[in-house]
């Protein structure tokens, strides 16, 4: 008897076998079923509902996936030998009760049973995307889900560049651009996304090609349109998330009006001289729900109160600060994890280098996602503000 | 009566001389900021309305809090509190 034969023999007297169909009556009755195959065989297909862990990461992974040590656990490989190795490691680790799925896979697909293709990252991913897949909290899971994410930009200026920037080197899989503006050579003291070269470009046209050099696998979708209520339930249909990087009250009121029926999350940035506002606006946050920008802000100010940074100046790494960290609130939304924004306004101020946190709750009174109130419609939003009296 | 520390935004530093940061007295929000009001003039506009309302655009936090939430301008002000002015502010275009 060889070396390798007699082990599989010591190994088949300890981890209990069973079949194909007995293993999906478990895994449907809540026992765990673990993939230990390598990537290149689960592309090929993997039970649904599986964890694919490869057995080389196994011990070190799976409490993530099974936290619960008293919880059934299957684990399969290709022919049901490998798994076997495999459920004595995880037998060793702690786990009470560990079944080997006898057969493995190919028996598994030859019955009939339920199993998916799973999107997997090819090689040119794996390279690109490889300190991210080091993070337990992104992982090869986060970074498809990343890359099947659909995230909208209003503005391609100041807020935007960063923002687009970073969500395309995170492989952020579309990105969504709304401008109609052109690049201008005093855009460039700030708008990182546009190049010397291509003044008179429209932004949306100078972003898609930035965006490309950075990271050809990111699909760029522009709209070089300017925001209004007859568009914007078009613009924002069937997207996760919204970044606002907008430079007007007109906009920002609609964006928010928008985001609120539709219910998406709507990450805030804004901007004046040397200082920065941030949070994220979701009222149909489930189990959390947080304020709409009208809770914050129930009005605009009047528009001779209203100094804008292009008649006050502002300092140009400012929106590189406050759209990055829109960025890293918009990534947290679509990995689901971290703690948003929600519910918190951040304040940055350059010159004293200091971010404060304030408490912004939702207002039981506000006018469009207090519960219970029904949507009052898109408004003329020039109007709107130019009205505004405070 | 309380000191505490009024923070500025940049937009109404113009009503106090560049200043970012101002130390006031008074018991109550809005003691501090008709103190505010009587040494910076043009100031306290900005911040109420006719009426001696906040305006909607502009918050006030007593520490992390907007006393919105807690007494409006009737919010006491502890010793040593930090009363921020937050106003809306929304971009570039003018």
């Amino acid at each position: 008897m060889s070396a390798r034969d007699r082990r599989l023999a010591e190994l088949r007297a300890r981890v209990p076998e069973v079949g194909p169909a007995e293993a999906l009556a478990l895994q449907r009755a809540g026992a765990a079923l673990i993939d230990v195959r390598e990537p290149d065989e689960v592309a090929q297909g993997s039970p649904s509902g599986a964890e694919r862990i490869v057995r080389g990461f196994l011990e070190l992974r799976v409490e993530q996936a099974v936290a619960d040590f008293e919880l059934p656990v299957l684990v399969m490989c290709a022919g049901g030998v490998r798994s076997l190795f495999a459920a004595d490691d995880l037998l060793r680790l702690g786990y009470r009760d560990v079944r080997s799925v006898r057969g493995g896979f190919n028996g598994w697909k030859s019955e009939g049973l339920p199993f998916e293709v799973p999107r997997t990252l090819g090689d040119a991913e794996r390279e690109r995307y490889g300190r991210h897949l080091l993070m337990p909290e992104v992982g090869e899971e986060g970074q498809i889900r990343l890359l099947e994410s659909r995230v909208l930009l209003v503005g391609a200026g100041g807020l935007g560049s960063p923002a687009a920037l970073y969500l395309a080197a995170a492989g952020v899989g579309t990105l969504g651009v709304v401008d109609d503006d052109v690049v201008e050579r005093s855009n460039l003291q700030r708008q990182i996304l546009h190049a010397d070269d291509r003044a008179g470009t429209s932004k949306v046209e100078s972003a898609r090609r930035t965006l490309a050099g950075l990271n050809p696998q990111v699909v760029v979708e522009g709209f070089e349109e300017r925001l209004t209520s007859a568009n914007v339930e078009r613009l924002f249909a069937g997207w996760d998330v919204v970044v606002d990087g907008s430079d007007n009250f007109p906009t920002r009121y609609l964006v928010n009006d928008a985001c609120v029926r539709l219910g998406l999350p709507n990450v805030h940035g804004s901007i004046y001289r040397f200082e920065g506002q941030i949070t994220v606006f979701h009222p149909s946050r489930e189990g959390r729900p947080g304020p709409c920008y009208r809770c914050l802000y129930p009005e605009p100010p009047p528009p001779e109160l209203a100094p804008s940074c292009a008649e006050a100046g502002v300092l140009g790494v400012l929106p590189g600060v406050v759209g990055t960290l829109e960025a890293v609130e918009t990534v947290k939304l679509l990995l689901g994890i971290g703690d948003p924004l929600i519910g918190r306004l951040l304040h940055y101020d350059a010159l004293r280098q200091r971010f404060t946190e304030f408490k912004v709750r939702p207002d039981p009174r506000c006018p469009v996602c207090a519960p219970g109130v029904e949507f009052p419609g898109y408004i003329d939003y020039q109007v709107f503000c130019a009205a505004a009296t405070g | 009566m309380s000191h505490a520390t009024v923070r500025i935004p940049t937009p109404l530093r113009s009503f106090t001389g560049g200043a970012d940061e101002l130390r006031v007295d008074g018991r109550t929000v809005g003691e501090a900021m008709a103190e505010l009001g009587r040494a910076h003039a043009g100031l306290l506009e900005r911040i109420l309305d006719a009426r001696g309302e906040l305006r909607p655009f502009v918050r006030l936090f007593v520490g992390e809090d907007d006393v919105r939430h807690l007494d409006g301008l009737d919010t006491a002000v502890a010793e040593g509190a930090v009363i921020c002015i937050v106003p809306a502010v929304a971009g570039g275009r003018p």
